[in-house]
């Protein structure tokens, strides 16, 4: 119930402040068990992403991000479980015994679609960093589920890390062809990486240094 | 409820645009040649007039939000397509502001203000506001495409909506409603009509450099059907006499023809070929309000100089 208030809340501020150009609206998984594989640039990504999920499909559908940031205080580990939906990963385990990734196979094994950011972090606005490999195993374990690769662009420029000053520009969101389990973990990973600067190389961006 | 001068001229847009559409109907389903570009475009317009319509019939203060959202589409569209410095985040977000206050000035009628309120104090602000930053590198190229940008999308299309609020005269009583359906829908029919004449009849090109799909049959002819346009309208919906209609005429169909190849000029040194995506069929906000934000500021003055 919150979570559809805040999300529809997000969806119209999506909707008019920033504008959203996006390519192939259909490839975007309409059933779980799925993977979303976006690149990260700002906070914004995730609210985008599930922005252009219709509301009735929200409560299948979980961002997964980094548990020191989001789970960081009880409030605000509140807000993300119940709120914004989270599943927390923890980057930096000392705990070796329990998998980082438990929550995600769970969350699969009841056909969710997962939101993944390979890369880890935002980092630098609108660069494209090495993906991590955490999604391969997802992938390797649930080799039915499409893993959907997701480029954005502009949401960096909007909002960037370190940023509270949202600024409008129209985004782009290319969905891609998911990509099929092709055996290895390697082999996924260069697929993936393929996918993304396949996507990237579509349009010409303005520069923004 | 009796029709006004204004009402009819909207159903007469109305009548127009089914017969277009009639038409647009028939050539698809009898040529071989894929017509989707022309249907969608077809339908954009049926939303866009809807939306015009409305803000038109409901309130004068309606019709000035929807051209302050205009501004800020139109402006948010050039943001995203020019390169942009990360350093300026702030400056553009003070661009994005004056939207809501250059058209304040509008709806509190202060003309003063609004004359100068971007081309003097945003100009001098917007460099202040990027030194700040004390990031010299890319310094002008950034103040000079921001400035651009707010007078191209923000100044310019003010004047439309300034027309809105002059009032009626003893020569016309659909005051400034009026004269801005006459400036909307010449500036609009002259594109469709250089657009028409140039599919028809262009062979040769106007100015290749720029827009390689100009030609000077489709200029001329666009012309010529607005001119004669503008003076059989301007009597029903403007206090325009027929010398000042035929003048009119002119002026918005030369004017709204560079407007037109200057977004093209700015969209080839982008090297994109819409602005946008935002209207199906059109591309972006700014391929279809081009013209416009060079004909408003035009025909405001023009009318402001001979009639208020």
């Amino acid at each position: 119930m919150l979570q559809k208030a805040f999300y529809s809340f997000v969806k119209i501020a999506v909707l008019f402040l920033l504008g959203l150009n996006v390519r192939r609206k259909d490839l975007l998984p309409s059933k779980g068990p799925a993977i979303i594989v976006a690149n990260h640039n700002s906070h914004l990504d995730t609210m985008v992403l599930m922005a252009l999920m219709p509301l009735s499909r929200l409560k299948d559908i979980k961002p997964v991000a980094a548990a020191d940031y989001f789970f960081s205080s009880p409030r605000k580990a509140w807000l993300s479980e119940h709120v914004l939906g989270i599943i927390p990963v923890e980057r930096t385990s000392a705990d070796k015994s329990v998998d980082p990734l438990e929550g995600c196979y769970e969350a699969l094994a009841q056909d969710r679609v997962l939101i993944l950011f390979p890369e880890g972090s935002r980092g630098k606005p609108e660069q494209m960093t090495d993906l991590k490999k955490g999604v391969s195993y997802l992938a390797e374990r649930f080799p039915d589920a499409p893993v959907v690769p997701v480029f954005t662009h502009g949401l960096g420029k909007a909002l960037p890390k370190g940023s509270f000053m949202l600024v409008p520009f129209f985004c782009d969101i290319f969905v891609g062809e998911p990509i099929t389990w092709p055996g290895n973990r390697t082999q996924f990973m260069d697929s993936l990486k393929e996918r993304f600067s396949q996507l990237s190389s579509e349009k010409n961006f303005a520069s923004w240094e | 409820m009796k029709l006004l001068a204004i009402h009819w001229a909207l159903i007469g847009i109305w009548a127009l645009l089914t017969l277009a559409s009639i038409v647009v109907f028939v050539v698809s389903k009898r040529s071989s040649k894929d017509m989707s570009e022309l249907v969608q475009r077809t339908q954009s317009w049926w939303v866009m007039v809807a939306i015009f319509t409305v803000a038109f019939l409901v309130s004068q203060t309606i019709s000035i939000i929807v051209f302050a959202l205009i501004s800020f589409l139109a402006l948010k569209e050039y943001f995203s397509m020019i390169p942009t410095r990360r350093a300026d985040r702030r400056v553009l977000f003070w661009a994005y502001l004056s939207i809501p206050v250059q058209y304040f000035w509008v709806y509190d009628h202060y003309y003063g203000m609004f004359a100068v309120f971007i081309p003097v104090y945003m100009f001098l602000f917007l460099p202040f506001a990027s030194l700040l930053s004390q990031q010299t590198d890319g310094f002008l190229k950034s103040v000079g495409t921001l400035n651009w940008g707010l007078m191209l999308c923000v100044f310019s299309i003010s004047h439309a909506a300034f027309l809105l609020i002059l009032p009626a005269t003893p020569e016309s009583s659909a005051g400034g409603a009026g004269l801005l359906l006459f400036l909307i829908f010449l500036t609009q029919f002259n594109d469709v009509a250089q657009y028409t004449w140039g599919k028809l009849f262009g062979r040769r090109k106007i100015i290749p450099g720029v827009s390689p799909n100009k030609t000077w049959e489709g200029f001329l002819g666009g012309v010529a059907t607005t001119f004669v346009l503008a003076m059989l309208i301007a009597p029903l919906v403007t206090p325009l006499d027929l010398a000042h209609a035929a003048a009119a005429g002119l002026l918005i169909a030369i004017a709204g023809f560079v407007g037109d190849v200057t977004v093209s000029a700015l969209k080839r040194d982008l090297g994109v070929k819409d602005t946008g995506s935002l209207i199906p069929g059109h591309g972006g906000i700014l391929d279809r309000i081009d013209s416009l934000t060079f004909t408003a500021p035009l025909f405001f003055h023009f009318i402001r100089y001979f009639y208020y």
